[in-house]
């Protein structure tokens, strides 16, 4: 039996499913499988539809260009063979398909945004912007704007698409994401003798630790806290090990990069090594600062974004596995701090013991893959996290993990361009 | 005591400031830096860093920061990790931390002491709660939960003891009673997205100003139901605002990204601020107003801290020039200008046609000693239109008048039509009626293509002469909009022939033979014949090409022919092209391009046009070579002659009439637009779409109801086919009669008060409701129906119902 609101969710997908089919002429699976959460789809649709095919100051034949060179940082052919497609589809240059050293001096230069971006956004300072806005056949500044959400954009979606390991489409050869082929989303059954190794949390335990922690009054002292964070970041530091960029196989779409080996390097030490500080959000956040000048140089997409991260950051269906009427809040905010935590960006009014307390060590290890390497996710890393929990779950963890990331993207992206502006 | 601006560098960003009751001391709040300042005369001295003792934990980064408006040693912060912090300045130790509370489960935004007891503190917090803290009991005494995601800036009122306001993140405005905390008081959106700030009128109690992201600040009547007084658009969202001391109307903003001055404003004048103090190098984050109102302190990211005063700021608006302009539909025009630009108050006109009136300038306001806002002087000037044509509506309102739209045969109609404009000098109008009239008229009758211009070429003749003579009134005339054919010019050629010669005029030929009769009029004006003119005729030549259509397809000439007589060459070597089933040349050399030209006489060949098997502009362009150059044409009458002449294709005017109603549209001449429409009706009708129709009329309308020309509009909207027209004035066509007894309208039945339930409209003489005509003294209001207070005057010169007046009708 479904409730009424089940049923109004599902006719809610089925309409925007039309709806995409309709601009698209295909309903990507992307879009299929956030058809768990229409409250969220259809905010994410409306943002991708907007930056790629609504008002805005770069052509179309670029935007699908920097949307492949942005899918093939993380090795993500799916999407980059999409975005090939809807680039021939706006008629552009087949000869800059070839490769970077194909395409003009202007996207070249995008490579190196691209790049830092991707992997060590805190990197990121005015004098790249100022870079790419200096010289002969620059880059203007909206033009920078709508390149950078359309690179952070299609990085953090990559990171969705391992993070559920979507198949390629039908038409689509051999494009393989995963490195077994399987239908993850449609198989319910989970490989048993993993499961005796792996220590996950179930979800008894866990809302049981959500509850103590939001009874308890924190007693910790400010300097604890400003320590876990730092222990944080050190733990994430030494969660990935024994596997590096050599094992995986060489890939057609790294001729859209160039520095293949840049990658992903703990922030934490980062900052032993040079002098960048941490980034706080009470100093620079979405809200005050990110949106404002957002909107005042790419129209309306702060706005749209504002609405994506909203949904992104509150939606929850008061359930968790198969218990209902949960206040699932602390733990979605833990993973969403703890993501941001990743990339440097430190929350002073959160106490990220609460991290570690509800994040297990192998779901900090899937996240952690997922948003720094995406590309080395495999089907065991789906299937072993969240065991307990439902897959339309899993999903919602994989947005929320999209959506943080791109959050931490953009607001690093933008403090550069504001203090480039002043 | 102050008065001048000073600089004070910080160890970092500063995130707030405070100022402390007597405006002695001010204190900056950061996440690395938090120290007290006296304020000297010169400079800032450095009297306390509260930034001390080896634990330097997240307590002393502060989001905002204020000072106890009663006891001056205490301090309250927020901080970033959710903590509210008090301190006491006067304590002995070296650490001045007070109380520390932990309630918050996000960071807090702002915090702020009662006006009045120094122990009551409010914050408001990330988390959507504020909390009431008493510095008595060092606990949070209530929680108040607003029901959004973040609380962003709480308020006491300074009016009320129990009052306080909140901002929310999603734009909503809570009034709170702090003796209730389960229920905000009021609650209001004012703004779309997060309110960052709000501050309440220090005098005014009913004023709460908010300012968010959406880059406004809006200034609330709380008296009764919330309404937005004054709104002010900023460049940027709004992050901090206060209200000016001592000045009624002033606030000061601050901006969160991209905008680094600190904006003045005077509410009464939303678009440009008052004052700007733009010292800072990044964005500002805090001010405050010293008790003096002529000095402000800020602090910013820039990790400095200013004290401004208000002699040293900018003032926006001394850059900006009031001025005013405004052309009445009558064509006069009023200009209203700062006496700075208007030399002495006085202005010039360059024309003739226009007299000029400087009126008194009784609205002159005398700024107040209070009002800082830039006063200027302004003169307004009217000048009244004596008669220039290019502003003057007076053909409109008489072609309005006069026009016929229905109601005669067709030929009638665009014949009167035609009478009426070139009554009113405006050839070229009147000539599209004509053509109007040819095209519409003789078709029908006419069926082989070849012969339907014969009968007419009286009439054409006629026309041509016509054109002539317009074109020569226009070129007397100044007015740029109607068409000027310089015939003159030509005429002035003639007599130049040989000299250079720039004119690409045409009609030369032609002209000549007609314009001769007119030359009184036109020499006068021959001389002003400037490039932009020109540019103007080939234009209205264009037009009165496509007006008249093939007929004088040719007539006009393309840019860059130097010679008029080359011209001619053109003109009969184009004909061909259009008529290309007959197919005959003219050798170049018949042209002699110094051929005098002199006998003007209307030539025998006239006669014999209708006679020649010839299409219409055929016809014409023989005409015209014959007149022009009279020795040649001969031959190529002849040429015309012969009689195999293949039938030209049927023409399809449509299109061209399509055209011309679109260049008179372009030309904001909607009114012939409409009554061309109108005049064709149903010969006409699908080949304009509905949408424009519609545009046109309603315009038309539009001005008609301008000039008061109520009736013309009422005709025009009877005539319209358009639905969505001519149902115009169909609508609230009813009016209502009042009872006389409750006054209330009569909506039901027109005779028949529902509510005193008597019929008001009785007769007094046989007391029956009059539903029809009601007569009444207006002695006395009594009357009845007509015929019967007829009747009774007839034998009684007093009031039927017997009150004693000498009723009188007239």
């Amino acid at each position: 039996m479904l409730s009424s609101r089940t049923l109004s969710s599902y006719f809610k997908t089925q309409a925007l499913f039309a709806e995409t089919f309709l601009q698209n002429n295909r309903l990507d699976h992307v879009t299929q499988l956030m058809g768990y959460h229409p409250q969220y789809l259809d905010p994410f649709l409306r943002t991708q539809n907007y930056i790629l095919k609504g008002d805005g100051p770069l052509p179309f034949d670029y935007r699908h260009y920097i949307a492949i060179m942005a899918s093939a940082r993380h090795r993500c052919t799916y999407l980059v063979k999409l975005q090939i497609q809807e680039f021939l589809r706006q008629e552009g240059n087949k000869e800059w398909l070839n490769g970077l050293h194909q395409v003009p001096q202007k996207l070249r230069d995008l490579d190196e945004l691209n790049k830092i971006l991707a992997h060590q956004p805190w990197l990121f300072n005015k004098s790249h912007i100022e870079k790419l806005t200096k010289g002969k056949d620059n880059w203007s500044l909206s033009e920078v704007i709508h390149a950078i959400i359309l690179l952070a954009h299609f990085h953090c979606l990559s990171t969705f698409v391992f993070g559920c390991g979507i198949n390629p489409e039908i038409d689509l050869n051999e494009g393989h994401t995963f490195q077994h082929v399987t239908v993850p989303c449609n198989t319910q059954a989970i490989n048993d003798c993993d499961s005796t190794q792996v220590d996950d949390v179930g979800v008894e335990l866990l809302m049981l630790k959500m509850k103590t922690i939001s009874e308890q009054h924190e007693e910790s002292t400010q300097e604890e806290r400003l320590m876990c964070f730092q222990k944080e970041q050190n733990q994430s530091a030494e969660l990935i090990s024994g596997f590096d960029n050599m094992s995986l196989p060489k890939s057609d779409v790294q001729r859209y990069t160039s520095d293949p080996d840049f990658s992903y390097q703990d922030f934490a030490r980062h900052r032993e090594a040079s002098e960048i500080t941490t980034f706080r959000i009470q100093d620079y956040s979405w809200e005050d600062h990110g949106f404002s000048l957002l909107n005042r140089l790419y129209n309306d997409a702060g706005t749209f974004l504002d609405e994506k991260f909203k949904i992104a950051y509150d939606m929850t269906y008061h359930r968790m596995g198969s218990k209902n009427n949960v206040d699932t809040s602390t733990f979605r905010r833990a993973i969403w701090n703890y993501i941001q935590c990743l990339y440097g960006i430190r929350h002073d009014d959160y106490n990220y013991k609460e991290v570690n307390e509800l994040l297990e060590k192998n779901l900090k290890t899937n996240i952690k893959t997922l948003c720094c390497y995406p590309e080395r996710t495999t089907k065991s890393d789906y299937d072993n996290v969240m065991r307990e929990f439902r897959h339309s779950e899993k999903v919602h963890v994989n947005i929320m993990m999209l959506e943080a990331r791109m959050q931490a993207e953009l607001l690093y992206a933008l403090r550069a361009i504001m203090r480039y502006m002043t | 005591m102050v008065s001048k601006s000073i600089i004070c560098y910080l160890d970092g960003p500063a995130n707030a400031l405070a100022i402390n009751r007597d405006s002695t001391q001010v204190v900056v709040a950061g996440r690395n830096v938090f120290k007290i300042f006296n304020i000297e005369e010169e400079e800032f001295v450095e009297r306390l860093n509260l930034r001390v003792g080896k634990n330097l934990n997240l307590n002393f980064s502060c989001a905002d920061v204020v000072w106890n408006p009663v006891e001056d040693n205490i301090l309250a912060t927020a901080a970033t990790n959710g903590a509210v912090v008090t301190w006491n300045i006067n304590k002995t130790s070296r650490s001045k931390q007070d109380m520390v509370f932990q309630d918050h489960k996000r960071s807090v935004n702002k915090v702020c002491f009662h006006t009045i007891e120094p122990h009551i503190l409010l914050s408001g917090s990330q988390d959507g709660t504020m909390k009431c803290f008493d510095l008595r009991k060092k606990e949070a005494s209530s929680t108040f939960y607003s029901l959004s995601e973040s609380v962003r800036d709480v308020k006491f009122s300074p009016h009320h003891y129990f009052l306080f306001a909140a901002v929310q993140e999603n734009g909503n405005v809570q009034i709170w009673d702090m003796r209730r905390t389960d229920r905000y008081e009021k609650q209001f959106t004012a703004h779309t997205g997060p309110v960052f700030t709000c501050d309440w009128h220090p005098e005014e109690r009913r004023w709460l100003a908010t300012g968010g992201r959406d880059k406004t600040i809006k200034i609330w009547d709380l008296s009764m139901k919330p309404m937005v007084e004054h709104c002010i658009q900023t460049i940027a969202s709004v992050a901090r605002i206060k209200w000016r001391p001592q000045q009624k109307f002033h606030i000061a903003s601050c901006s969160l990204v991209i905008d680094f001055t600190i904006n003045v404003w005077d509410i009464r004048r939303p678009f440009v601020p008052l004052a700007a103090f733009n010292e800072h190098k990044d964005v500002s984050t805090g001010f405050a107003w010293h008790h003096e109102p002529h000095i402000i302190l800020s602090t910013s990211k820039d990790s400095t801290l200013y004290l401004h005063v208000f002699k040293d700021a900018i003032r926006p608006a001394d850059h900006a020039n009031p001025i005013g302009l405004d052309i009445s539909c009558y064509g006069d025009i009023s200009y209203a200008a700062s006496n700075k630009i208007v030399r002495n108050g006085r202005s010039s006109f360059k024309g003739e046609s226009y007299s000029s009136t400087k009126l008194p300038v009784f609205f002159r306001k005398h700024p107040s000693a209070s009002d800082q806002f830039r006063s200027a002087v302004s003169s307004i000037f009217v000048f009244k239109n004596d008669g220039d044509k290019f502003l003057s509506m007076t053909w409109f309102i008489e072609s309005a008048r006069r026009y016929i739209l229905s109601g005669r045969s067709f030929a009638e109609l665009c014949e009167h039509n035609a009478s009426v404009a070139s009554d009113l000098q405006r050839p070229h109008v009147a000539q599209t009626w004509r053509i109007l009239k040819l095209l519409y008229n003789a078709v029908p009758n006419l069926g082989a293509e070849h012969s339907w211009g014969v009968p007419s070429v009286g009439s054409i003749s006629e026309m041509l002469k016509g054109i002539e003579r317009d074109e020569a009134f226009d070129n007397s005339q100044e007015g740029s909009k109607s068409s000027r054919h310089n015939s003159g010019n030509t005429f002035k050629n003639r007599h130049q022939s040989g000299s250079k010669q720039s004119s690409r005029h045409v009609s030369g030929g032609t002209g000549n033979g007609v314009a001769t009769t007119d030359r009184p009029d036109t020499s006068g004006a021959t001389d002003n014949s400037t490039d932009s003119e020109e540019s103007d005729n080939d234009k209205t030549i264009t037009n009165i090409a496509s007006g008249l259509g093939n007929t004088q397809g040719d007539f006009f000439f393309g840019d860059g022919e130097t010679d008029q007589l080359m011209g001619f060459q053109c003109t009969l070597s184009q004909a061909p092209t259009i008529d290309s089933a007959q197919d005959w040349n003219l050798p170049g050399e018949a042209f002699q391009p110094r051929h005098p030209i002199k006998d003007c006489s209307p030539p025998p060949e006239l006669d014999n046009a209708p006679s020649s098997p010839t299409s219409f502009d055929e016809d014409y362009i023989e005409t015209k070579s014959m007149v022009g150059i009279n020795g040649e044409v001969y031959d190529y009458t002849k040429l015309l002659m012969t009689p195999e002449v293949p039938s030209s294709p049927a023409w399809v005017f449509n299109d061209v009439i399509v055209d011309m109603l679109h260049y008179f549209a372009a030309q904001g001449d909607v009114q012939m637009c409409v009554s061309v429409l109108l005049v064709l009706g149903e010969r006409f009708k699908g080949f304009v779409d509905e949408t424009t129709q519609e545009q046109w009329f309603h315009s038309y309308i539009e001005i008609l109801s301008c000039f008061q020309l109520w009736n013309v509009a009422n005709k025009v909207i009877s005539l319209s086919t358009i639905s969505s027209i001519s149902s115009l004035n169909q609508q609230s066509t009813t009016i209502h009669t009042l009872c006389g007894n409750c006054r209330r309208q009569m909506t039901r039945i027109g005779w028949f008060c529902d509510r005193c339930k008597i019929m008001p409209t009785q007769c007094s003489v046989c007391h029956q409701a009059v539903r029809g005509l009601y007569a009444w003294c207006q002695g006395c209001a009594h009357g009845g129906h007509l015929q019967h207070i007829q009747e009774w005057l007839q034998y009684h010169p007093w009031c039927p119902t017997g009150c004693g007046h000498l009723c009188e009708y007239t």
